[in-house]
């Protein structure tokens, strides 16, 4: 099975403005970014976490901190994946009790990775409220999850893929929609 | 990491690649960090049954096992036994038959029999963890060691690292030597005549009798544990002798390099393979590899229960 | 009925004869072996292409019988036997009862005879319950039939014992056949010491728990004068050990089996209890010293040590399994491949070690040999056929055996014994 890549829907100048946008609505929704906090889900939710803490930083001139989280072991269909997924390390060297958690991803698809955070950061303590974060909504949730900010609707089927690329990971910026080749 | 993970049992650091051994201990680095959560748990081995079967006391290994299984929501069941006190005419594969047939998915086994792990493992398709068979290895061990090790060296290829007391009968020892040559240190045993195992030099290890030349210019000394009961067997004639010859106490610590580990599998005899200021100094990191111990149990756990393909 | 056996190449090395011949059998004897022999009505068998052996003794095997009759009976035994070309046997002591007395001898016969297949013949125990402290009653056992005295499975640990024991058999005759192991350097032992028993965190027997007792047994046997044989050699120095008893013209003789030296100790990895005998299969250094001291005439003997064992006892820990694995229906073929075939005895040197050799050390009269007059036990043997070991097809009760799935090389066409054809062509009588 191969993947063909049908469209270019963001460009790394695309990505940058939407991150802005984020960052300020963020600023903006939460009146006092004290008791703020982000965390990314890896691989590329914790990159644009790191972006997106930088830019809020920058908006109201004070370091933001910033954790990432692995949902591997969170996952609920390891039961069914070929192979065990890599385990990656979670990172979040805060104390989230008590805090705004502002969760970020690069795709919000089902929402089932969302769920598996959720669970995660419970783990980690009672924060005051979970807000997300996401680059892309491409619809088709399979749970009841919704993005408090996301930086583009990108209308798709299900036979399509989203994939974002991100500079750190990937080389480039970008997000394209590409299509299951029979 | 290319290496997938591919084994359903894990029976010892012999049959491992250097890449499997790498993926392990790159697995338990991430797994280490669940330890230090207020809630120390993640959901990833709910619903799966662990069965841990020890055929010899043990408080360490078996508690570091049931820790590990219960952080990952493991269902643990814990059988405690002898080999001889097995019910009259019942074998060990008979039990381990029916302990399948209660449809468990790991059965953690430590046995005073070397090989009864790989026994199992053949004829039982629940995934077989060795937690010490006999003389023969203990992986898990192994591989807490090489952790620890690489957590404070950043690396295994190149060190030298010495183990010191009963190789003979020691399975840590062996599943040390297999994992550290394997990832490139370089190994030197040390301990008296009778308790060294014919041939070891093939290990690719250096053998010496001189306990000044293991500690002289390693980078870890790894320091076993002496059955007190061995004294009785003409293996050495007196544990004061041994003490002498081979504990590791302050005097002997002048040889050793400044930035050494000190290491030692537990439980300490203090005062005999080791002294007191020794194990608790500055060089020892005894207590971390305890510590270390559930990553990589939880680690192990996390790879062998991902292998779908079983024994029918 | 008469039976002729036409055309076969006879190996017959007590009549010194090697070559295509004729066997007339008239009732349990050999009536006549020569060229173009006439036999109006008698059966004929056509072994043109095959070889003619004089039937196979193996002078050590453990039949179970009694006690451990779900391991291998005088039947199962049998069949095994006439399988592998043998037609006698002598069957150890260590039953349950221990043959150490006069009644037991006298059941092994009785049983024996009733059963019918082949000749058994007991060993007796040397010591009370093989227990290494008080001789047994040896004169009452030789007047029973009892054709060597033996504790094997144990060795005598006590030499002053072995030393009466040597004196008072050499007044029967009786040859003591000594199971050499020192105790206490092979105790809690399961595999011969090296780097493989370091690797796999075995308990290694060395060598020398083997060594020291020969080298003892050998001193004893000059001290008494007595007939010592030597069972089951597998190390180096045994072999040389004996080597130079016999040049200094002490009574010794030895034996090896086919395991040690056709396997060795890496037979072993994977903890594979099917290879778990005592002695412990050595290393290749000594199975080359076996195939040395078979060739040059040290070792006399070439027996099975055939030791079945139920299911139970090996199909458990390493430490916990029972030595020994079967060796009847195996020995002739692997006698073939590593053995004549690799050039280390011929056809004629090797029937001495499994016939002829046996006969005289036990004093079997009328066996060993195809001469006029002997008892009419014959092997047929195809030495070119070619099966592989399968277990559903092991004749013997018990399938312990680390030969299963090997290529195997010649197989037994027909077994005579006393005149009778007992199995031909894979079916018994």
């Amino acid at each position: 099975m191969k993947l063909r890549e049908k469209a270019k829907v963001m460009d790394a100048g695309q990505i940058e403005s939407a991150l802005v946008r984020i960052a300020h609505e963020i600023v903006e929704s939460n009146k006092s970014v004290e008791g703020l906090a982000i965390v990314g889900i890896r691989t590329r939710g914790a990159l644009l976490a790191d972006r997106l803490a930088a830019k809020m930083a920058a908006i109201v001139n004070r370091e933001i901190p910033v954790g990432a989280l692995d949902i591997t072991l969170y996952r609920d269909d390891l039961a069914e994946v070929a192979e065990q997924p890599v385990v990656h390390k979670t990172e979040i060297d805060f104390d989230i009790h008590d805090k705004v958690i502002i969760l970020v991803d690069d795709v919000l698809y089902t929402g089932r990775t969302i769920r598996c955070a959720l669970d995660a950061l419970i783990d980690f303590g009672r924060p005051k409220s979970i807000q997300l974060a996401v680059l892309v909504d491409r619809g088709h949730r399979e749970l009841p999850i919704r993005a408090d900010y996301a930086g583009k609707n990108i209308p798709t089927s299900q036979k399509e893929t989203v994939q974002v690329k991100i500079k750190e990971a990937d080389g480039e910026d970008g997000v394209v929609v590409a299509e299951m080749e029979e | 990491m290319a290496v997938k993970w591919t084994k359903k049992d894990l029976l010892g650091l012999e049959g491992l690649s250097a890449d499997e051994i790498g993926l392990i201990l790159e697995t338990a680095d991430s797994f280490k960090e669940i330890s230090q959560r207020p809630i120390k748990k993640v959901p990833t081995l709910r619903g799966q049954t662990v069965v841990l079967f020890f055929f010899e006391p043990s408080t360490r290994t078996r508690t570091s096992f049931e820790l590990a299984a219960k952080r990952m929501s493991a269902d643990i069941v814990n059988i405690q036994t002898n080999a001889s006190s097995l019910t009259k005419g019942e074998t060990l594969k008979d039990t381990a038959k029916n302990i399948e047939a209660m449809k468990v998915n790991i059965i953690i086994m430590r046995h005073s029999a070397s090989g009864a792990p790989q026994l199992l493992a053949e004829s039982v398709s629940p995934s077989i963890i060795n937690a010490g068979d006999g003389s023969h290895e203990h992986p898990t061990q192994g591989l807490l060691d090489m952790f620890t090790i690489k957590e404070h060296k950043k690396k295994i290829a190149g060190l030298n690292v010495s183990i010191i007391g009963d190789i003979a009968h020691s399975r840590v020892a062996r599943s040390n030597i297999w994992g550290l040559t394997k990832l490139g240190a370089k190994v030197t045993v040390c301990g008296p005549a009778t308790l060294m195992p014919p041939e070891i030099e093939k290990l690719g290890v250096k053998v010496t009798y001189d306990i000044k030349e293991a500690i002289e210019g390693a980078d870890v000394i790894n320091m076993l544990r002496i059955q007190l009961e061995r004294q009785g067997q003409s293996l050495f004639p007196s544990i004061r002798e041994y003490a002498m010859k081979f504990g590791l106490d302050a005097e002997k610590m002048k040889y050793a390099k400044k930035d050494v580990l000190i290491m030692h599998p537990g439980p300490i005899n203090r005062g005999v393979e080791i002294t007191p200021e020794v194990a608790d100094g500055p060089y020892s990191v005894i207590l971390e590899q305890v510590t270390n111990g559930i990553a990589v149990r939880m680690a192990v756990l996390y790879l062998v229960s991902g292998v779908k393909e079983r024994i029918e | 009925m008469d039976i002729i056996l036409k055309g076969g190449h006879v190996v017959d090395p007590a009549s010194n004869l090697d070559s295509e011949s004729d066997v007339l059998i008239k009732g349990d004897k050999i009536a006549q072996v020569g060229k173009n022999i006439k036999a109006n009505g008698a059966k004929t068998i056509d072994c043109k292409g095959k070889l003619v052996f004089p039937g196979l003794i193996d002078m050590h095997v453990h039949l179970r019988q009694p006690g451990r009759e779900d391991e291998e009976t005088f039947v199962t035994g049998s069949r095994a036997a006439l399988k592998g070309g043998f037609t006698s046997v002598l069957c150890m002591a260590n039953t349950s009862p221990v043959i150490d007395n006069k009644g037991v001898v006298e059941y092994i016969y009785a049983e024996a005879s009733k059963t019918g297949l082949i000749n058994i013949y007991p060993a007796a125990a040397v010591t009370k319950g093989l227990e290494g402290k008080e001789l047994t009653e040896i004169g009452q056992m030789a007047e029973a039939g009892a054709k060597a005295l033996s504790d094997d499975g144990k060795p005598v640990m006590n030499a002053e014992i072995l030393r009466r024991a040597l004196e008072y058999a050499k007044m029967f005759g009786l040859p003591v056949i000594s199971h050499c192991e020192d105790t206490n350097l092979s105790k809690n032992g399961a595999m011969n010491e090296g780097f493989i028993s370091t690797k796999l965190g075995l308990k290694g027997i060395p060598r020398a728990s083997e060594v020291v007792m020969v080298m003892r047994d050998i001193e004893l046997a000059e001290l008494t004068g007595a007939k010592l044989h030597i069972a089951h050699v597998s190390a180096k120095e045994s072999v040389e050990a004996v080597r130079e008893a016999k040049k200094r013209k002490i009574k010794v003789t030895c034996e090896t089996c086919p395991h040690y030296f056709t396997l060795t100790e890496e037979a072993v990895f994977g903890f594979n209890t099917k290879a778990k005998v005592n002695p412990p299969l050595r290393s290749k250094e000594d199975l080359a010293a076996v195939k040395k001291g078979l060739s040059d005439g040290t070792i006399d003997a070439i027996s099975t040590d055939h030791a079945p064992h139920s299911i139970e006892e090996k199909d458990v820990e390493f430490d916990f399994a029972a030595n020994g694995m079967i060796g009847l229906e195996f020995a002739l073929s692997l006698a073939n491949t590593e053995l004549v075939k690799d050039k280390v005895l011929d056809w004629s040197g090797l029937i001495k070690k499994i016939s002829a050799n046996p006969a005289g050390i036990l004093d079997l009269k009328g066996k060993g040999s195809l001469a006029e007059g002997s008892d009419a036990d014959v092997t047929v043997f195809d030495p070119a056929a070619e099966w592989v070991v399968d277990e559903k097809r092991i004749e013997s009760k018990s399938k312990n055996t680390p030969l299963v799935g090997r290529k195997m090389g010649g197989t037994v066409l027909v077994t005579i014994v006393g005149g009778k054809i007992k199995y031909e062509n894979g079916k018994f009588e």
